[in-house]
């Protein structure tokens, strides 16, 4: 499949605001002392709330008639990207008053803490959407996987968590948060290797035989394609180039998460104050840029089941 | 609304493509192209059509396949591929806009182009490949089984038929009622041993291909009769061939 700048923009920066926003929520729900402080909340919310929106508005590039984008919204009955797209506005409300409330209110109020569920549940919920979109598509084997809307979830978590490691620089448990966001990302990229195992050992659900009904006549191969030039079907579907590199690119995905995992236990380590900010900074950009590649990877990886067509193995 | 009909579809208007009889000659694809560029879903625009790249989009394309059986020669099977308007439309059901749909009357899968809003997701839906994203109005396009023509009582009545079936010469597509069991095209099913295409993905397309015939016996296991030689020995052109090769 094509990797769309704009989807990879989309489904990692949505991905990481959602998973900032959740456990900026959770946060508040727990009442951890760090809730308390305004300028934890009020910057992690704008950031979560900022990497979102970027991320929503990205994905409008994908479309060839986004001013038609509005209709989008009605279809939630039967369409993931339609669930997708009103969890992601409805989940702007909550998140946007519990930005407002919190300096209004305080953060130990019931309208708070009833804002901080609603956005916590929103976002888990935005992410299993986004990631249903791929994972509901049977003609393309390597999306059509119970792994992936896990690997969304724990991908968004870890690098939200990477993120509020380096907001908590100067709050109290930073060193915490910057231990527990190496460990969501270590398990994030352990569960990323156990379904790359998985993709890469499974049985092709279609062949070339079953595409054309001929296998029972014999081996089947491609002796003339329908056209001599490009077309949508090849472009879209039949993305190639990526593939080539496909076992430099995700050993270099988990070095930079592994060095992004290394930063932040030096940043735990360190405890507080600007030592630890300088590493987990640094390690919040690397874990977005691990999930980067891998999301690069996710697209350039999936073969879809028209390439049979084609003569080629989905 | 992009939800399926809850109950059967009252027809199920298809296709029976006959594998046995495709010659190849694309005269199906011409014929989709001209009608429905000027049709219901016009333009269906191409990008470059007299340049070096020329690249558009399509509604129906003829692959063409070999087989090789474990015994016996290869054979050439020529292919046509449109959409096929399944049951379990996946393309219907992943749409967030609700321009694909599928009617309740006929089950012929449609798109309201003034909804559509270009996401592809729908494409990426079909195993088959059946859509293709117009390059020009930015919408996406597929196969209408030409209701423009099929229901039209301003043409002629022998006319009423999707423009790949009244232009195949080698009558290799057949059109018609297939939730009818009484039917021409379901009676041609159940006679030729019609087939789904990758009945694996649980689509339930309606358009059914009927597999080649099985070759005649002995036709291919019979060794063609070995030329002359071409260093005869003795008569006449033997001592022709000595004279010229000297």
């Amino acid at each position: 499949m094509h990797p769309a700048p704009s989807v990879i923009a989309f489904t990692s920066l949505s991905g990481a605001g959602y998973g900032l926003l959740f456990l900026l929520s959770l946060g508040s729900l727990l009442r951890f002392s760090w809730a308390d402080d305004r300028v934890v909340m009020g910057v992690g919310l704008a950031i979560a709330l900022g990497f979102i929106a970027f991320g929503l508005l990205a994905s409008t590039r994908h479309l060839r008639r986004p001013e038609r984008a509005r209709y989008a919204f009605s279809q939630w009955r039967s369409s993931w990207l339609s669930r997708e797209g009103v969890l992601a506005v409805a989940t702007f409300l909550p998140a946007g008053l519990l930005f407002l409330s919190l300096p209004l209110l305080g953060s130990s109020g019931w309208f708070t803490l009833l804002c901080a569920l609603l956005a916590g549940v929103g976002s888990v919920a935005t992410v299993f959407a986004t990631a249903m979109i791929y994972a509901s598509l049977k003609p393309i084997r390597q999306w059509h996987h119970p792994k992936v809307p896990l690997v969304y979830m724990l991908m968004g978590l870890a690098s939200g968590a990477a993120m509020l490691a380096a907001l908590l620089s100067f709050a109290v448990g930073g060193s915490w948060a910057s231990f527990i966001a190496a460990l969501i990302l270590l398990a994030a990229w352990v569960l990323k290797r156990l379904y790359w195992n998985d993709i890469d050992t499974m049985k092709p659900f279609s062949t070339m035989e079953s595409a054309t009904g001929l296998g029972r006549i014999g081996k089947v191969k491609l002796l003339e394609p329908p056209h001599t030039g490009e077309n949508y079907l090849l472009s879209e579907m039949g993305y190639r180039v990526a593939r080539k590199h496909a076992a430099k690119l995700r050993l270099l995905a988990q070095a930079i998460a592994l060095f992004a995992v290394v930063l932040l236990v030096i940043a735990g380590l360190i405890g507080s104050g600007w030592g630890q900010l300088i590493f987990a900074f640094p390690a919040a950009v690397m874990a977005l840029a691990s999930i980067a590649v891998e999301r690069w990877l996710f697209f350039a990886e999936a073969k879809h089941s028209v390439t049979l067509y084609y003569g080629k193995a989905a | 609304m992009t939800s399926l009909p809850t109950s059967p579809t009252e027809k199920r208007l298809g296709l029976v493509i006959d594998l046995d009889t495709c010659v190849g000659c694309q005269a199906c694809v011409v014929n989709c192209k001209e009608w429905n560029t000027g049709g219901y879903p016009a333009p269906l625009s191409d990008i470059d059509p007299y340049g070096a790249n020329p690249t558009g989009a399509w509604l129906n394309r003829v692959h063409a396949f070999e087989v090789e059986p474990d015994v016996g020669s290869p054979q050439v099977v020529h292919f046509p591929k449109s959409c096929l308007h399944c049951q379990d439309a996946a393309c219907v059901t992943v749409c967030p806009t609700g321009a694909s749909y599928k009617r309740e009357s006929d089950g012929i899968v449609l798109v309201d182009e003034d909804r559509c809003m270009g996401c592809g997701l729908c494409a990426w839906a079909c195993p088959y490949g059946a859509r293709e994203m117009d390059p020009g109005v930015g919408v996406m396009k597929k196969c209408t089984l030409c209701v423009d023509r099929i229901y039209n009582e301003t043409i002629a009545e022998e006319e009423r038929l999707p423009a790949c079936v009244r232009t195949c010469p080698a009558k290799a597509r057949h059109f018609g009622d297939l939730a009818d069991p009484s039917s021409d095209v379901s009676r041609l099913v159940a006679e030729r041993g019609g087939m789904d295409l990758m009945p694996e993905m649980g689509y339930r397309p309606t358009n059914q291909y009927l597999p080649p015939r099985a070759r005649r016996e002995g036709c291919s296991s019979q060794p063609a009769k070995a030329l002359e030689t071409a260093n005869p020995e003795g008569g006449f052109l033997a001592w022709l061939d000595r004279i010229l090769s000297d």
